[in-house]
């Protein structure tokens, strides 16, 4: 079994942020401690994985969202963070499944998120989640 | 989005195989399930037998197994052994102009927005969405 004895997932905490932007940082080389700060807010659903010894194994942070771009209510994932070396362990799918469970409650019905379109491996675990391309197509300009 | 004969019978032939790892099927009885040519089904399966996803071979009665990772191995992997690399391909005539360039622009666009899709499934993916159905 993939699946990481004993991880627990739970609400993140303001003791969990030092953490949380630690993993985050090394990860993508950029600190932004303010923003994970205020993921703590009510309306947002912002989970932590811990193993068994308390440490931090990984996060997943998202908010329902409605009549955004004209849109009816949806779960939005905006981050998943796992630790490089409890990957592959299915800590990822246990995150998403907890937080999917929670905008479930909420009476949301469907789930959405936005990847960069180069980064195949989040992309690969998503995919691997069940979703597939939505009904929306992001575009972007440069208006430097 | 078109795919070239090779490429639908080579994903055919990988997933169909990767499904079932310990299991055996030869070029025929391949080409039988999926209503195609045996001919080149074969040649396909050498293909991705030269790849290391299956193993097997030696005439008609020979059967081939998957012998690859379902979890690593994406869509992509299959297509890129049959079709050009998307952006490794010869420059074509007009290209330099300023409307060859902007429609060079729109076509990558569309090269990169296929390769996100396939090279993002994994068969394991692909055969677990399928069994949901």
């Amino acid at each position: 079994m993939r699946s990481l004895p004993m991880t627990n997932i739970r609400p993140a905490q303001a003791s969990d942020l030092t953490a949380i932007s630690a993993l985050d940082e090394r990860e993508t080389g950029l600190a932004k401690p303010e923003y994970w700060r205020e993921m703590l807010a009510p309306d947002r659903h912002f989970l932590v994985a811990e193993t068994e010894k308390g440490a931090l194994a990984g996060f997943i942070a998202g908010e329902i969202r409605a009549w955004e771009f004209g849109q009816p209510a949806a779960g939005w994932v905006f981050a998943i963070q796992i630790d490089p070396k409890l990957r592959l362990k299915g800590v990822g799918s246990e995150l998403f499944e907890a937080l999917v469970a929670r905008f479930k409650e909420k009476g949301v019905t469907r789930v959405r998120t936005l990847v960069e379109r180069k980064d195949h491996l989040i992309l690969s675990f998503f995919r691997a989640q069940g979703m597939v391309a939505g009904p929306s197509l992001q575009l972007d300009i440069d208006v430097t | 989005m078109k795919l070239q004969t090779a490429t639908r019978l080579g994903l055919y032939a990988i997933l169909e195989l990767a499904r079932d790892p310990e299991r055996t099927l030869s070029s025929a009885e391949l080409a039988e399930r999926f209503g195609v040519s045996s001919h080149h089904l074969a040649k396909v399966l050498g293909t991705l037998s030269n790849a290391g996803l299956v193993r097997g071979g030696r005439g008609a009665a020979g059967g081939y197994r998957f012998t690859g990772n379902r979890r690593r191995i994406t869509l992509m992997d299959i297509v890129a052994l049959f079709e050009p690399v998307p952006g490794n391909r010869a420059k074509e005539p007009g290209e330099d102009t300023d409307i060859g360039a902007a429609l060079q622009r729109v076509l990558v666009e569309i090269d990169e927005i296929a390769e996100a899709t396939l090279a993002s499934i994994t068969l394991e993916t692909m055969l677990k969405s399928k069994d949901s159905l």
